[in-house]
């Protein structure tokens, strides 16, 4: 019944959520062209493992040579946006048609919603939060690696360190305004008045929460895009810009 | 100014119906619910349609516009261009009457079911106290003005008959919320919010915000924080052994 172009942005999510995970899956298997000193590509930070290039984290295990090191930490990142609440709404929508779009009949007969497997899963969004905090930390130490030059010598900033911070700081946007952060840093309270430290941390929260859509687009983008700078610089195929 | 628009209205009853056309006069200014009130005035003195405060306050006439669940009289006729027909139908999710008139008791069953605003024990004096900053999140959801348009466009009734047995809809999950927001109130309400009143059902899609005439962030402020309270009980078994330990008091 509804008469405007309603099917717009489900498509548009589809085709931009598609083209992400065909870059990322082929990037994440690559396992290669991902360091270029000082800059390593946020998919494969923190590289844990020996077979690693670069050595802006402790290499803690050798791996099976066949596994990317990006596939120990990407799980984390994939976790954290497929339970994300904005991500459910997205993919949901665009992909299950679970409604395509408000008021749209959805093509299932039946409907269960999150109340059974696999999808009662999606409660446990706050242990991907967590790990994303951790992931976040270890981003914002790479960017600020990046203010070291190839030899190492402080006092160094190219394009490249612009792109792996505003990419870090988009992330942690992201996942300091995710629901669950919200409701952990104050909203299972009934009484802000009794804590009143915590009321202000989730009155920030809540300000970044109303924004949260838009960190996940934008950090979606930025860490594609941090990668993809990157995968440049290894192969050659651009020189980094330097500022000082 | 002043010009002629195509209007198809549905009209029938419980038993079956279809959308008949009007062309009916459209003044400067002028609501959906005016043109309709012109066209009951004029050439169909039996059409059936629920109103009142004619403001945006009575929540009385719901119904779908283009498709799109609206208050009548909050739908301005400026938002149609002047050749394009406005379609007019009943609220999908509900049992139709006659004509623009729904059955919307569903809802009223539902709210019978929620346990009431249950306080804790009044102070020495006899009152109970709360501070401002305590209740003022949950005051956003008394803004509803129960128009229905949030239940209406819910896909998990509005597309699943048989789901109304479970789920009560996005306007009571936000009167759980506001209630197990509530600082006074000492029911724990997660487990019938996740038991009785089906919130697992609801997939956060978003779309009751989307049709609020009260701008209710419904999902943001009610629907998702009521599930990472549940979580907190039903699914999260570092919060479990926190509370059952008495390091995570809910207060």
């Amino acid at each position: 019944m509804r008469t405007d172009r309603w099917w717009v942005q489900p498509l548009v999510t589809v085709l931009v959520l598609v083209a992400f995970i065909v870059y990322a899956t082929i990037r994440a298997f690559q396992n290669a062209h991902y360091f270029a000193e000082p800059y390593i590509s946020p998919f494969y930070s923190p590289c844990l493992t020996t077979a690693c290039e670069g050595d802006t984290f402790p290499e803690l295990f050798t791996g099976p040579t066949w596994i990317s090191p990006a596939l120990y930490i990407l799980v984390f990142p994939l976790g954290i946006r497929l339970t994300c609440y904005y991500y459910r709404k997205a993919y949901y929508r665009s992909f299950w048609l679970s409604p395509p779009a408000c008021a749209v009949a959805e093509p299932h007969r039946r409907y269960t919603g999150e109340t059974r497997f696999p999808l009662v899963g999606q409660n446990v969004h706050r242990y991907f939060l967590y790990a994303a905090l951790v992931i976040n930390v270890i981003l914002l130490y790479d960017a600020v690696l990046a203010f070291r030059d190839e030899t190492g010598e402080w006092g160094h900033m190219g394009l490249g360190t612009l792109v792996l911070l505003v990419n870090a700081v988009l992330l942690a946007l992201y996942s300091l305004s995710c629901h669950s952060c919200r409701h952990i840093v104050g909203g299972r309270l009934n009484h802000f008045s009794r804590h009143p430290l915590r009321y202000r941390f989730w009155t920030a929260v809540s300000r970044l929460n109303a924004r949260h859509m838009q960190y996940a687009w934008a950090s979606l983008f930025s860490v594609a895009f941090a990668d993809f700078y990157v995968f440049l610089l290894a192969t050659g195929t651009i020189t980094d810009l330097r500022f000082f | 100014m002043s010009y002629d628009a195509t209007f198809r209205v549905w009209r029938g009853d419980a038993t079956g119906g279809d959308l008949q056309t009007f062309t009916v006069e459209v003044n400067e200014g002028e609501v959906v619910l005016d043109v309709i009130h012109r066209l009951q005035a004029s050439q169909a003195g039996d059409l059936a349609v629920r109103w009142n405060c004619k403001a945006g306050k009575c929540g009385s006439c719901s119904a779908e516009v283009n498709g799109r669940p609206r208050l009548l009289c909050m739908t301005r006729m400026s938002t149609f261009a002047e050749t394009e027909t406005v379609t007019i139908t009943p609220l999908r999710a509900f049992p139709v009457i006659r004509d623009l008139v729904t059955d919307v008791s569903y809802n009223y069953v539902k709210a019978a079911q929620i346990p009431a605003f249950t306080p804790g024990p009044r102070d020495a004096d006899g009152a109970h106290r709360m501070q401002q900053v305590d209740v003022e999140r949950s005051q956003e959801f008394r803004k509803c003005i129960e128009c229905w348009l949030c239940q209406d466009t819910c896909h998990v009734i509005r597309d699943h008959e048989e789901n109304k047995a479970a789920f009560a809809g996005p306007r009571f999950l936000i009167r759980l919320a506001e209630l197990d927001m509530h600082p006074l109130d000492v029911l724990d309400r997660r487990e019938d919010a996740q038991d009785q009143f089906g919130l697992g059902y609801c997939n956060i899609t978003k779309c009751c915000s989307e049709v609020c005439p009260e701008g209710i962030h419904l999902t943001d402020n009610g629907i998702i924080p009521l599930k990472e309270r549940v979580a907190d009980r039903r699914f999260d078994p570092l919060t479990w052994l926190g509370s059952r330990i008495g390091r995570r008091p809910r207060s």
